[in-house]
């Protein structure tokens, strides 16, 4: 029974990655990722249950705080300050990146597919789509234009792994999983006043002019 | 054949067709309570239904006799259809002579009747409103077909019938793919009823209508057999819904004594889906017709997807 839950997280998982991959509003983007998180977290509930592990249960909270609550809520206020709650522009449209992703899928399921019937944990199936949805958000972030939901990309990209890291070895050790956190909560700051910086010098959060960037000396 | 059979699908069929106008005016209540208005009751459907029989038809002067057969032929078509869909048990004689695939043929005969009928008078609304709703089929069909694909792999059957067995009476599993295809089938579901992110069905505006506009022509009786068999394609695909992703409830064939317990479930699931579309529509606003494709070719992707799970994690997908 446990196993079922774990492919139908994986499922929600992947779906909301694809979610994601098509949403054009960054607030939308927003709610996505939480509830991206909020699936990851569950998750690791269930395996915690299935498994026995306590230590996963701490992962699972820190999983709830950070990604449901703490970065959602910072990633609304950054939006907010900078007032940037337009459209996302996409470089290819929409249903392209669609296709693309499909194909991505059928590639890591197809790269996943040995390595996983050699394994032994009950959620040897999710390995592939833990894949597709670290390369979905791969995808996102090459095909978005603007900064903040390339960090968006940045951070599904992180539950992608985090995902793989839970299904495939029943979690890391606690030491990693602490520092990982900490880092994506460091790192989202450190992003913020890039988003500041950026704006500043550009008077716009489009990525595209940071290719303009030349040494005149 | 035996009678029970026959008595079964007599029962079921009946009970959609005059279950559905009470399923429209729970979405209807729903959306009114949501807007703070109070509504015009559960019962307003009927009362429609009732004036629109007791008036006199009214025709347009150059309509052919391709406009009067059509509200008979799409009304035809929609209880048919709903009488397909296993909604309290399974021992259903229709289904099989008629699977998922003659459903999708069933509403797209019913869509082309409803079609060639509004360009029929020759107004421009109504040669609008049949483009418009060719644009949405067009692209809503192909996704519909895939998302029935996926449980069909899943129960090696096109039948709803062998599909719901399979799905509810067999040891519980969850299937992955199932959430795709869920997913795509709530958005084919919006689109093809004319619900709110694709079409509205509250207004009469020129500009944003597709299904008002191709029943715009129709008075009386022939606007009452209309909108009771809009009434009825959303309530054939709610229980199409039911049927597919939360089949628990329905009862098995033959067997009567489940058959009090799968009018509850019934009743609970319908109050559910009508308050969740209602919600659904609520949170979403209509959008440009030209966005249209780009959602249905997104459901279209999620049902490929839902397929491709199935078929690549094997069993546990």
């Amino acid at each position: 029974m446990s196993n079922q839950l774990i492919n139908l997280m994986a499922a929600l998982l992947l779906l909301i990655a694809f979610a994601m991959v098509s949403q054009r509003r960054i607030l939308r983007l927003i709610y996505l990722f939480a509830a991206q998180g909020f699936v990851l977290s569950m998750n690791t509930v269930i395996v915690a249950v299935a498994t026995k592990q306590p230590h996963l249960y701490a992962s699972a909270l820190i999983t709830l705080g950070l990604k449901v609550i703490a970065l959602p809520w910072l990633l609304h206020r950054l939006i907010d300050r900078l007032n940037v709650r337009w459209d996302v522009e996409t470089l290819i449209n929409i249903p392209t990146t669609m296709l693309v992703g499909i194909l991505l899928v059928i590639l890591s399921f197809n790269l996943a597919l040995p390595i996983s019937q050699l394994a032994g944990t009950i959620t040897r199936g999710t390995l592939g789509i833990a894949m597709a949805s670290v390369l979905l958000s791969l995808l996102m972030m090459i095909t978005r234009r603007k900064a903040v939901p390339q960090v968006i990309g940045f951070l599904s990209l992180e539950n992608g792994l985090f995902f793989a890291a839970t299904s495939a070895t029943y979690g890391m050790p606690m030491v990693v999983e602490l520092g990982i956190a900490l880092d994506v909560l460091v790192g989202t700051f450190i992003f913020g006043i890039f988003f500041f910086q950026i704006r500043e010098t550009f008077d716009s959060l489009d990525i595209h002019h940071l290719e303009k960037l030349k040494d005149r000396g | 054949m035996s009678l029970s059979f026959v008595a079964s699908q007599l029962f079921q069929t009946l009970l959609s067709v005059f279950l559905a106008p009470l399923m429209l005016g729970w979405v209807n209540q729903c959306r009114a309570w949501l807007q703070n208005r109070s509504g015009p009751g559960l019962l307003q459907p009927y009362r429609v239904l009732r004036k629109l029989f007791m008036k006199d038809a009214v025709l347009a002067y150059n309509a052919s006799w391709l406009f009067r057969l059509t509200p008979y032929v799409v009304f035809g078509c929609m209880v048919l259809a709903v009488s397909i869909v296993p909604v309290l048990a399974t021992d259903l004689p229709f289904s099989p002579g008629a699977d998922v695939i003659a459903l999708v043929g069933l509403f797209a005969l019913a869509r082309v009747f409803m079609a060639l009928a509004a360009m029929d008078v020759g107004t421009a609304f109504g040669s609008l409103g049949a483009r418009r709703e060719m644009l949405v089929a067009s692209l809503a069909e192909p996704a519909l077909l895939m998302v029935f694909f996926t449980p069909a792999l899943i129960s090696q059957s096109t039948a709803l019938t062998t599909i719901v067995e399979t799905l509810a009476h067999k040891q519980l599993t969850l299937y992955p793919s199932l959430a795709f295809a869920a997913a795509a089938f709530v958005m084919l579901l919006l689109a093809e009823n004319a619900r709110v992110p694709v079409d509205n069905p509250a207004t009469h505006l020129e500009l944003t209508m597709i299904h008002e506009a191709m029943i715009l022509e129709y008075s009386a009786r022939h606007l009452a057999l209309m909108e009771w068999a809009q009434a009825l394609k959303l309530m054939t695909y709610t229980a199409i819904g039911i049927a597919l992703f939360v089949p628990w409830g329905i009862a098995e064939a033959g067997y009567w004594a489940g058959l009090p317990l799968a009018i509850v479930a019934l009743v609970a699931k319908l109050l559910a889906a009508g308050a969740a579309l209602a919600v659904l529509e609520m949170v979403s606003a209509k959008m440009r017709i030209f966005r249209v494709p780009e959602f249905l070719g997104m459901a279209f992707l999620f049902a490929v997807l839902g397929m491709l799970t199935r078929i690549l994690l094997g069993s546990a997908g």
